[in-house]
Protein backbone atom coordinates (compact mmCIF):
# COMPACT_ATOMS: atom_id res chain seq x y z
CA UNK A 1 0.00 0.00 0.00
CA UNK A 2 1.42 3.61 -0.64
CA UNK A 3 1.99 5.57 1.77
CA UNK A 4 -1.10 8.42 2.94
CA UNK A 5 1.63 11.22 1.80
CA UNK A 6 4.28 11.38 -0.61
CA UNK A 7 6.79 14.19 -0.55
CA UNK A 8 9.82 14.55 -2.87
CA UNK A 9 11.92 17.00 -3.45
CA UNK A 10 9.92 20.13 -2.25
CA UNK A 11 11.80 23.22 -2.89
CA UNK A 12 10.26 26.87 -2.16
CA UNK A 13 12.25 29.88 -3.01
CA UNK A 14 11.57 33.98 -2.81
CA UNK A 15 12.95 36.41 -4.91
CA UNK A 16 15.80 38.15 -3.13
CA UNK A 17 17.71 41.22 -4.50
CA UNK A 18 20.64 38.95 -5.93
CA UNK A 19 17.69 36.69 -7.71
CA UNK A 20 15.80 33.98 -6.18
CA UNK A 21 16.81 32.57 -2.53
CA UNK A 22 15.69 29.04 -1.98
CA UNK A 23 14.54 28.71 1.41
CA UNK A 24 13.25 24.96 1.40
CA UNK A 25 15.94 22.83 -0.76
CA UNK A 26 14.60 19.63 -1.20
CA UNK A 27 12.70 17.99 1.26
CA UNK A 28 10.98 14.58 0.99
CA UNK A 29 9.40 12.30 3.07
CA UNK A 30 6.66 9.59 3.58
CA UNK A 31 3.72 9.92 6.12
CA UNK A 32 1.68 7.02 7.03
CA UNK A 33 -0.68 6.67 9.48
CA UNK A 34 1.79 7.72 12.09
CA UNK A 35 3.16 10.29 13.90
CA UNK A 36 6.00 12.33 12.01
CA UNK A 37 8.28 15.86 13.97
CA UNK A 38 9.79 18.20 12.35
CA UNK A 39 12.35 20.31 14.15
CA UNK A 40 14.88 23.05 13.22
CA UNK A 41 15.13 26.69 14.52
CA UNK A 42 14.03 29.68 13.15
CA UNK A 43 13.95 30.21 9.48
CA UNK A 44 14.79 26.55 8.47
CA UNK A 45 12.27 25.78 6.87
CA UNK A 46 9.81 23.82 9.07
CA UNK A 47 6.91 25.84 8.72
CA UNK A 48 6.75 26.25 4.96
CA UNK A 49 7.22 22.43 4.53
CA UNK A 50 4.41 21.99 6.41
CA UNK A 51 2.57 24.74 4.46
CA UNK A 52 3.46 23.58 0.90
CA UNK A 53 1.94 20.62 1.80
CA UNK A 54 -1.33 22.06 2.00
CA UNK A 55 -0.55 24.49 -0.96
CA UNK A 56 -1.31 27.75 0.67
CA UNK A 57 1.66 29.33 -0.14
CA UNK A 58 1.63 32.42 -2.29
CA UNK A 59 3.33 34.15 -4.92
CA UNK A 60 5.41 35.68 -4.70
CA UNK A 61 6.97 32.19 -3.34
CA UNK A 62 8.23 29.45 -6.06
CA UNK A 63 6.96 26.16 -5.01
CA UNK A 64 8.16 23.10 -7.00
CA UNK A 65 7.94 19.30 -6.52
CA UNK A 66 8.78 16.15 -7.89
CA UNK A 67 6.03 14.82 -6.48
CA UNK A 68 3.21 15.59 -3.77
CA UNK A 69 0.71 12.59 -3.41
CA UNK A 70 -1.68 12.19 -1.12
CA UNK A 71 -4.10 9.29 -1.19
CA UNK A 72 -2.98 8.54 -4.10
CA UNK A 73 -4.09 11.74 -5.55
CA UNK A 74 -1.80 14.55 -7.03
CA UNK A 75 -2.36 17.40 -5.14
CA UNK A 76 -0.04 19.53 -7.46
CA UNK A 77 -2.46 19.28 -10.27
CA UNK A 78 -5.55 19.87 -8.36
CA UNK A 79 -7.73 22.60 -9.24
CA UNK A 80 -8.01 25.20 -6.66
CA UNK A 81 -11.57 24.14 -6.40
CA UNK A 82 -10.46 20.15 -5.36
CA UNK A 83 -8.24 21.80 -3.25
CA UNK A 84 -10.38 23.62 -0.71
CA UNK A 85 -12.42 19.81 -0.71
CA UNK A 86 -9.05 18.42 0.91
CA UNK A 87 -8.00 21.50 3.00
CA UNK A 88 -9.59 21.38 6.72
CA UNK A 89 -11.86 17.94 5.26
CA UNK A 90 -9.22 15.52 4.29
CA UNK A 91 -5.58 17.19 5.77
CA UNK A 92 -6.36 20.02 8.18
CA UNK A 93 -3.90 22.38 9.84
CA UNK A 94 -3.42 23.32 14.00
CA UNK A 95 -1.54 26.91 14.05
CA UNK A 96 0.77 28.45 16.91
CA UNK A 97 -1.25 31.29 18.34
CA UNK A 98 -5.52 30.55 18.90
CA UNK A 99 -5.58 34.27 19.62
CA UNK A 100 -4.61 35.46 15.88
CA UNK A 101 -6.09 32.52 14.47
CA UNK A 102 -9.80 32.34 15.44
CA UNK A 103 -12.10 34.78 14.11
CA UNK A 104 -12.56 37.44 16.83
CA UNK A 105 -16.53 37.92 15.64
CA UNK A 106 -17.51 34.98 15.37
CA UNK A 107 -18.95 32.62 18.70
CA UNK A 108 -16.96 29.46 19.22
CA UNK A 109 -19.55 27.37 18.74
CA UNK A 110 -20.10 28.97 15.56
CA UNK A 111 -16.78 28.38 14.44
CA UNK A 112 -16.55 25.00 14.97
CA UNK A 113 -20.42 24.54 13.08
CA UNK A 114 -18.50 26.10 10.07
CA UNK A 115 -16.00 23.97 9.69
CA UNK A 116 -18.38 20.75 9.74
CA UNK A 117 -21.17 22.69 7.45
CA UNK A 118 -18.34 23.54 4.72
CA UNK A 119 -17.08 19.80 4.15
CA UNK A 120 -20.83 18.31 5.04
CA UNK A 121 -24.30 18.75 4.15
CA UNK A 122 -25.97 18.05 7.20
CA UNK A 123 -28.67 19.02 9.41
CA UNK A 124 -29.21 22.27 12.02
CA UNK A 125 -29.60 19.57 14.88
CA UNK A 126 -27.36 17.08 14.37
CA UNK A 127 -24.36 19.99 13.47
CA UNK A 128 -25.37 21.02 17.16
CA UNK A 129 -24.90 17.70 18.25
CA UNK A 130 -21.68 17.52 16.52
CA UNK A 131 -19.98 20.18 18.04
CA UNK A 132 -21.33 19.43 21.60
CA UNK A 133 -19.46 16.32 21.75
CA UNK A 134 -16.37 17.54 20.31
CA UNK A 135 -16.10 20.36 22.67
CA UNK A 136 -16.45 17.15 25.40
CA UNK A 137 -13.88 15.71 23.41
CA UNK A 138 -11.12 18.06 23.80
CA UNK A 139 -12.05 18.37 27.40
CA UNK A 140 -14.18 21.53 27.37
CA UNK A 141 -16.06 20.86 31.09
CA UNK A 142 -19.44 23.09 29.76
CA UNK A 143 -19.48 22.86 26.24
CA UNK A 144 -23.26 24.28 26.21
CA UNK A 145 -21.65 27.67 27.26
CA UNK A 146 -18.37 27.95 25.54
CA UNK A 147 -20.04 27.31 22.82
CA UNK A 148 -21.69 30.76 23.22
CA UNK A 149 -18.66 32.71 23.86
CA UNK A 150 -16.20 34.56 21.77
CA UNK A 151 -12.50 33.97 21.76
CA UNK A 152 -11.30 37.02 23.22
CA UNK A 153 -14.00 35.46 26.72
CA UNK A 154 -11.81 32.09 26.41
CA UNK A 155 -8.00 31.05 27.69
CA UNK A 156 -5.29 30.17 25.38
CA UNK A 157 -4.92 26.93 26.49
CA UNK A 158 -8.64 26.42 26.00
CA UNK A 159 -8.35 28.55 22.52
CA UNK A 160 -6.30 26.18 21.44
CA UNK A 161 -8.41 23.23 22.05
CA UNK A 162 -11.18 24.97 20.45
CA UNK A 163 -9.03 24.99 17.30
CA UNK A 164 -8.23 21.64 17.83
CA UNK A 165 -11.82 20.77 17.78
CA UNK A 166 -12.36 22.79 14.64
CA UNK A 167 -9.68 20.80 12.94
CA UNK A 168 -10.47 17.64 14.07
CA UNK A 169 -14.24 17.63 13.91
CA UNK A 170 -14.45 16.63 9.80
CA UNK A 171 -12.52 14.16 10.50
CA UNK A 172 -9.70 14.37 8.65
CA UNK A 173 -6.56 12.19 7.57
CA UNK A 174 -3.94 14.08 8.41
CA UNK A 175 -2.93 16.89 10.90
CA UNK A 176 -0.57 19.38 10.85
CA UNK A 177 0.02 21.20 14.15
CA UNK A 178 3.26 24.02 13.69
CA UNK A 179 3.78 24.91 16.78
CA UNK A 180 0.68 24.33 18.48
CA UNK A 181 1.61 24.97 21.45
CA UNK A 182 4.32 27.46 21.98
CA UNK A 183 1.50 30.20 22.97
CA UNK A 184 0.97 28.40 25.73
CA UNK A 185 2.32 28.23 29.29
CA UNK A 186 4.46 25.20 30.22
CA UNK A 187 1.38 23.99 32.60
CA UNK A 188 -1.18 23.88 29.52
CA UNK A 189 1.59 22.89 26.93
CA UNK A 190 1.34 19.18 27.85
CA UNK A 191 -2.61 19.09 28.43
CA UNK A 192 -2.50 20.31 24.72
CA UNK A 193 -0.46 18.02 23.11
CA UNK A 194 -1.79 15.07 25.00
CA UNK A 195 -5.18 15.78 23.89
CA UNK A 196 -3.73 16.21 20.37
CA UNK A 197 -1.84 12.37 20.85
CA UNK A 198 -5.30 11.00 22.02
CA UNK A 199 -7.27 12.24 19.10
CA UNK A 200 -4.35 10.71 16.85
CA UNK A 201 -4.71 7.60 18.48
CA UNK A 202 -8.63 7.39 18.30
CA UNK A 203 -9.30 8.43 14.97
CA UNK A 204 -6.22 6.33 13.50
CA UNK A 205 -4.95 9.70 11.62
CA UNK A 206 -1.51 10.95 10.67
CA UNK A 207 0.39 13.82 12.38
CA UNK A 208 2.80 16.16 11.23
CA UNK A 209 4.29 18.05 14.68
CA UNK A 210 6.23 21.49 13.62
CA UNK A 211 8.33 22.61 16.03
CA UNK A 212 11.62 24.11 17.68
CA UNK A 213 11.62 22.02 20.80
CA UNK A 214 13.57 19.08 19.69
CA UNK A 215 12.13 17.53 23.33
CA UNK A 216 8.86 17.96 22.83
CA UNK A 217 8.85 16.41 19.01
CA UNK A 218 10.89 13.35 20.67
CA UNK A 219 7.79 12.79 23.30
CA UNK A 220 5.11 13.13 21.20
CA UNK A 221 6.39 11.39 17.47
CA UNK A 222 7.72 7.92 16.24
CA UNK A 223 9.84 9.85 14.18
CA UNK A 224 11.52 13.19 13.66
CA UNK A 225 13.23 14.78 10.76
CA UNK A 226 15.99 17.58 11.66
CA UNK A 227 16.46 20.57 9.80
CA UNK A 228 18.43 23.56 9.30
CA UNK A 229 18.77 25.88 6.22
CA UNK A 230 16.36 24.14 4.38
CA UNK A 231 17.50 21.17 4.35
CA UNK A 232 16.65 17.77 6.47
CA UNK A 233 20.14 17.02 8.42
CA UNK A 234 18.73 14.22 9.65
CA UNK A 235 16.14 11.33 10.46
CA UNK A 236 16.09 9.77 13.89
CA UNK A 237 13.54 7.56 15.38
CA UNK A 238 12.02 9.41 18.58
CA UNK A 239 13.65 7.03 20.71
CA UNK A 240 17.01 7.41 20.08
CA UNK A 241 17.16 11.15 19.72
CA UNK A 242 19.95 11.64 22.13
CA UNK A 243 22.12 8.98 19.70
CA UNK A 244 21.92 11.75 17.13
CA UNK A 245 25.00 12.25 14.87
CA UNK A 246 24.32 15.28 12.74
CA UNK A 247 26.87 18.02 14.58
CA UNK A 248 23.60 20.23 14.16
CA UNK A 249 21.55 18.03 16.02
CA UNK A 250 23.94 17.60 18.79
CA UNK A 251 24.25 21.47 18.80
CA UNK A 252 20.69 21.93 19.40
CA UNK A 253 20.83 19.46 22.34
CA UNK A 254 23.35 20.63 24.43
CA UNK A 255 22.48 24.33 23.76
CA UNK A 256 19.01 23.55 25.76
CA UNK A 257 19.43 24.25 30.08
CA UNK A 258 18.74 21.34 31.69
CA UNK A 259 16.15 21.05 35.04
CA UNK A 260 19.66 20.16 37.33
CA UNK A 261 21.95 22.63 35.55
CA UNK A 262 25.63 22.66 36.62
CA UNK A 263 27.33 23.74 33.40
CA UNK A 264 28.96 27.43 34.00
CA UNK A 265 28.61 28.33 29.84
CA UNK A 266 25.84 26.64 27.70
CA UNK A 267 28.03 25.28 24.21
CA UNK A 268 27.17 27.33 21.15
CA UNK A 269 27.15 26.61 17.89
CA UNK A 270 29.67 27.95 15.28
CA UNK A 271 27.59 29.95 12.85
CA UNK A 272 28.16 29.08 9.14
CA UNK A 273 28.97 32.91 7.12
CA UNK A 274 26.03 34.84 6.78
CA UNK A 275 23.75 33.21 9.51
CA UNK A 276 25.15 35.14 12.31
CA UNK A 277 23.01 36.11 14.95
CA UNK B 1 22.09 45.91 52.52
CA UNK B 2 20.02 44.04 50.27
CA UNK B 3 20.23 44.99 46.23
CA UNK B 4 16.17 45.04 45.98
CA UNK B 5 14.13 44.99 49.05
CA UNK B 6 10.10 44.38 48.60
CA UNK B 7 7.88 44.13 51.39
CA UNK B 8 4.25 43.43 51.87
CA UNK B 9 3.85 44.56 47.87
CA UNK B 10 0.03 45.25 46.54
CA UNK B 11 -0.34 46.14 42.92
CA UNK B 12 -3.73 47.31 41.38
CA UNK B 13 -4.51 47.39 37.60
CA UNK B 14 -8.27 48.97 37.65
CA UNK B 15 -9.80 47.47 40.95
CA UNK B 16 -8.07 44.23 41.13
CA UNK B 17 -5.06 43.44 43.11
CA UNK B 18 -2.97 41.48 40.33
CA UNK B 19 -0.15 41.37 43.28
CA UNK B 20 -0.79 40.28 46.74
CA UNK B 21 1.34 40.71 49.55
CA UNK B 22 4.45 39.73 48.02
CA UNK B 23 7.48 40.51 50.34
CA UNK B 24 11.46 39.66 48.55
CA UNK B 25 14.53 40.30 49.01
CA UNK B 26 17.62 40.08 46.88
CA UNK B 27 20.91 40.42 47.94
CA UNK B 28 23.97 42.59 46.12
CA UNK B 29 25.30 40.68 43.88
CA UNK B 30 22.38 37.86 44.09
CA UNK B 31 20.82 36.20 40.96
CA UNK B 32 17.15 35.88 41.62
CA UNK B 33 14.53 34.54 39.84
CA UNK B 34 10.77 34.92 40.08
CA UNK B 35 8.78 32.40 37.92
CA UNK B 36 5.21 31.55 37.70
CA UNK B 37 2.60 31.23 34.74
CA UNK B 38 0.97 33.98 32.81
CA UNK B 39 -1.17 36.25 35.23
CA UNK B 40 0.55 35.04 37.96
CA UNK B 41 2.52 38.66 38.70
CA UNK B 42 5.49 38.42 38.21
CA UNK B 43 6.11 40.73 35.36
CA UNK B 44 3.89 43.41 37.38
CA UNK B 45 6.56 43.19 40.33
CA UNK B 46 9.39 44.04 38.16
CA UNK B 47 6.95 46.75 36.83
CA UNK B 48 6.11 48.74 39.61
CA UNK B 49 9.58 48.58 40.61
CA UNK B 50 10.85 50.15 37.65
CA UNK B 51 7.78 52.35 37.79
CA UNK B 52 5.38 50.87 34.90
CA UNK B 53 2.94 50.22 37.09
CA UNK B 54 2.39 53.00 39.42
CA UNK B 55 -0.51 52.18 41.78
CA UNK B 56 0.96 49.95 44.34
CA UNK B 57 1.15 49.48 48.09
CA UNK B 58 4.00 48.72 50.30
CA UNK B 59 7.44 49.10 50.18
CA UNK B 60 10.24 48.58 47.59
CA UNK B 61 13.83 49.82 48.06
CA UNK B 62 16.73 49.61 45.88
CA UNK B 63 19.73 49.71 47.65
CA UNK B 64 18.07 50.45 50.97
CA UNK B 65 16.47 53.59 50.05
CA UNK B 66 12.88 53.76 49.04
CA UNK B 67 11.91 53.55 46.30
CA UNK B 68 10.10 56.63 46.05
CA UNK B 69 12.76 58.52 47.50
CA UNK B 70 15.25 58.19 44.56
CA UNK B 71 14.81 60.60 41.46
CA UNK B 72 13.88 58.78 37.78
CA UNK B 73 17.78 60.18 37.16
CA UNK B 74 19.60 58.48 40.29
CA UNK B 75 17.43 55.05 39.76
CA UNK B 76 18.15 55.13 35.48
CA UNK B 77 21.71 55.32 36.80
CA UNK B 78 21.31 52.14 39.35
CA UNK B 79 18.79 49.88 38.07
CA UNK B 80 17.44 49.15 34.57
CA UNK B 81 15.59 46.51 32.96
CA UNK B 82 15.45 44.30 29.87
CA UNK B 83 12.40 43.31 28.29
CA UNK B 84 10.98 40.15 26.60
CA UNK B 85 10.40 40.84 22.60
CA UNK B 86 13.96 42.55 21.12
CA UNK B 87 11.55 43.61 18.20
CA UNK B 88 9.15 45.71 20.36
CA UNK B 89 11.51 47.22 22.55
CA UNK B 90 13.66 48.75 20.64
CA UNK B 91 12.76 51.56 18.73
CA UNK B 92 12.46 51.29 14.91
CA UNK B 93 14.11 54.03 13.41
CA UNK B 94 17.07 54.66 15.36
CA UNK B 95 20.49 53.31 14.66
CA UNK B 96 21.82 51.19 17.30
CA UNK B 97 24.40 54.09 17.54
CA UNK B 98 21.80 56.13 18.48
CA UNK B 99 20.04 53.83 20.74
CA UNK B 100 23.16 53.49 22.62
CA UNK B 101 24.09 56.95 23.14
CA UNK B 102 20.71 57.78 24.89
CA UNK B 103 21.17 57.39 27.67
CA UNK B 104 24.68 59.21 28.27
CA UNK B 105 23.49 62.09 26.30
CA UNK B 106 20.36 61.99 28.79
CA UNK B 107 22.70 61.99 31.92
CA UNK B 108 25.24 64.43 30.53
CA UNK B 109 28.22 61.93 30.16
CA UNK B 110 30.60 62.66 27.26
CA UNK B 111 32.46 60.28 25.60
CA UNK B 112 29.96 58.52 23.64
CA UNK B 113 31.62 57.03 20.79
CA UNK B 114 34.07 55.47 22.45
CA UNK B 115 31.38 54.39 24.87
CA UNK B 116 29.28 53.03 22.58
CA UNK B 117 31.80 50.95 20.81
CA UNK B 118 33.45 49.20 24.22
CA UNK B 119 29.97 49.03 24.74
CA UNK B 120 29.49 46.99 21.81
CA UNK B 121 32.23 45.21 22.22
CA UNK B 122 31.42 44.04 25.54
CA UNK B 123 28.32 42.34 24.63
CA UNK B 124 29.51 40.38 21.62
CA UNK B 125 28.38 42.95 19.24
CA UNK B 126 30.80 44.01 16.35
CA UNK B 127 31.36 47.43 16.33
CA UNK B 128 30.53 47.44 12.38
CA UNK B 129 27.02 47.17 13.36
CA UNK B 130 27.18 50.34 15.13
CA UNK B 131 25.12 52.24 12.45
CA UNK B 132 22.44 49.44 11.68
CA UNK B 133 19.10 49.83 12.39
CA UNK B 134 16.83 47.07 14.23
CA UNK B 135 15.30 45.77 10.96
CA UNK B 136 18.84 44.84 9.90
CA UNK B 137 19.52 42.84 12.45
CA UNK B 138 18.54 39.32 13.84
CA UNK B 139 16.70 38.78 16.93
CA UNK B 140 19.64 37.68 18.98
CA UNK B 141 21.68 40.48 17.89
CA UNK B 142 19.18 43.37 18.61
CA UNK B 143 18.94 41.57 22.28
CA UNK B 144 22.81 42.21 22.69
CA UNK B 145 21.47 45.58 21.90
CA UNK B 146 18.75 45.79 23.80
CA UNK B 147 21.08 44.42 27.23
CA UNK B 148 23.77 47.15 26.01
CA UNK B 149 21.75 49.95 25.82
CA UNK B 150 20.56 48.43 29.50
CA UNK B 151 24.13 48.57 30.64
CA UNK B 152 25.16 51.81 29.44
CA UNK B 153 24.91 54.02 32.58
CA UNK B 154 26.97 51.11 34.22
CA UNK B 155 23.34 50.10 36.59
CA UNK B 156 24.08 47.41 39.70
CA UNK B 157 20.85 45.89 39.51
CA UNK B 158 18.96 44.15 36.12
CA UNK B 159 16.06 43.31 35.93
CA UNK B 160 15.37 40.72 33.24
CA UNK B 161 11.86 39.98 32.06
CA UNK B 162 11.91 36.81 29.83
CA UNK B 163 15.20 37.84 28.22
CA UNK B 164 14.98 34.83 26.01
CA UNK B 165 11.84 33.60 25.60
CA UNK B 166 11.61 34.48 22.07
CA UNK B 167 14.39 33.37 20.56
CA UNK B 168 15.34 29.97 19.00
CA UNK B 169 17.48 27.71 21.42
CA UNK B 170 20.82 27.88 20.27
CA UNK B 171 20.79 32.05 20.50
CA UNK B 172 19.33 31.30 23.63
CA UNK B 173 22.26 29.87 24.81
CA UNK B 174 23.97 32.40 23.60
CA UNK B 175 22.46 35.23 25.46
CA UNK B 176 22.48 33.48 28.52
CA UNK B 177 26.15 32.53 28.42
CA UNK B 178 26.62 36.52 28.10
CA UNK B 179 24.68 37.24 31.11
CA UNK B 180 26.24 35.01 33.18
CA UNK B 181 29.70 37.05 32.01
CA UNK B 182 28.12 39.88 32.14
CA UNK B 183 27.17 39.39 35.46
CA UNK B 184 30.68 37.95 36.73
CA UNK B 185 32.57 40.71 35.23
CA UNK B 186 30.55 43.92 36.10
CA UNK B 187 29.18 42.20 39.15
CA UNK B 188 25.83 42.74 38.45
CA UNK B 189 22.63 41.92 40.43
CA UNK B 190 19.61 40.23 38.71
CA UNK B 191 16.00 40.11 39.00
CA UNK B 192 15.20 37.37 36.47
CA UNK B 193 11.31 36.89 35.22
CA UNK B 194 10.39 34.00 33.23
CA UNK B 195 8.54 30.52 33.15
CA UNK B 196 11.26 28.52 31.83
CA UNK B 197 12.83 26.71 35.14
CA UNK B 198 15.61 25.49 33.18
CA UNK B 199 16.64 28.85 32.41
CA UNK B 200 16.37 29.62 36.24
CA UNK B 201 18.51 26.82 36.80
CA UNK B 202 21.31 28.09 34.71
CA UNK B 203 21.38 31.63 35.73
CA UNK B 204 19.75 32.17 39.26
CA UNK B 205 20.45 31.29 42.43
CA UNK B 206 17.25 31.53 44.24
CA UNK B 207 14.09 31.61 42.99
CA UNK B 208 10.28 32.34 43.92
CA UNK B 209 7.20 30.85 42.67
CA UNK B 210 4.50 33.23 41.90
CA UNK B 211 0.87 31.42 41.56
CA UNK B 212 -2.23 34.36 40.89
CA UNK B 213 -0.51 37.36 42.30
CA UNK B 214 0.60 35.31 45.86
CA UNK B 215 4.38 34.24 46.44
CA UNK B 216 4.00 30.60 46.87
CA UNK B 217 7.18 29.54 48.11
CA UNK B 218 10.58 30.58 47.70
CA UNK B 219 13.46 28.04 47.52
CA UNK B 220 17.42 27.76 46.73
CA UNK B 221 18.26 26.76 43.38
CA UNK B 222 19.50 22.82 44.44
CA UNK B 223 15.93 22.54 45.42
CA UNK B 224 14.74 23.56 42.02
CA UNK B 225 17.64 20.94 40.45
CA UNK B 226 16.29 18.19 42.64
CA UNK B 227 12.53 19.11 42.61
CA UNK B 228 12.14 19.03 46.37
CA UNK B 229 9.36 21.52 46.96
CA UNK B 230 7.58 21.86 49.55
CA UNK B 231 3.91 23.46 48.15
CA UNK B 232 1.74 21.73 45.62
CA UNK B 233 1.78 24.16 43.34
CA UNK B 234 5.28 24.48 43.12
CA UNK B 235 5.93 20.93 42.83
CA UNK B 236 3.40 21.12 39.81
CA UNK B 237 4.94 23.48 38.17
CA UNK B 238 8.27 21.74 37.99
CA UNK B 239 6.36 18.67 36.47
CA UNK B 240 4.88 20.70 34.01
CA UNK B 241 8.05 21.85 32.80
CA UNK B 242 9.85 18.68 33.17
CA UNK B 243 6.93 17.27 30.55
CA UNK B 244 8.47 20.27 28.13
CA UNK B 245 11.58 18.41 28.15
CA UNK B 246 13.43 15.97 30.69
CA UNK B 247 10.98 13.51 30.88
CA UNK B 248 12.10 11.43 27.83
CA UNK B 249 15.62 11.73 29.21
CA UNK B 250 14.65 10.18 31.82
CA UNK B 251 12.52 7.37 30.22
CA UNK B 252 15.16 6.82 27.36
Amino acid sequence: MPPLLELKNLRVSFPGPRGPVEVVRGVSFDLGRERLGIVGESGSGKSLTGRSILRLLRPPAKVSVDHLRFDGQDLMAMSDRQMRAVRGARISMVMQDPRYSLNPVMTVGAQIAEALRVHERIPRRAVRARVLDMLEKVRIHDPEHVMRLYPHEVSGGMGQRVMIAMMLIPKPDILIADEPTSALDVSVQAQVLDLIEEMIAENGMGLILISHDLDLVARYCDRVLVMNRGEVVEELQAGALHSAQHPYTRGLLESVPRMNETRRFLPVMDRVAGMGT
Amino acid sequence: MSALNIENLFVRYGTKDVVQDVSIRVGQGESYALVGESGSGKSTILRAVVGMASDWRGTIQVDGQPRSAMGQGAFARHCQMVFQDPFASLHPRRTVDATLSEPLRIHGIGDHADRVVEMMRSVGLDPRYRFRFPHQLSGGQRQRVAIARALMLDPKLLLLDEPTSALDVSVQAEILNLLVRLREDRGLTYVLVTHALPVVSFLCDRLGVLHKGGLVEEADVSVLRSGAFQQPYARDLYAASLGAGDRTRRAG
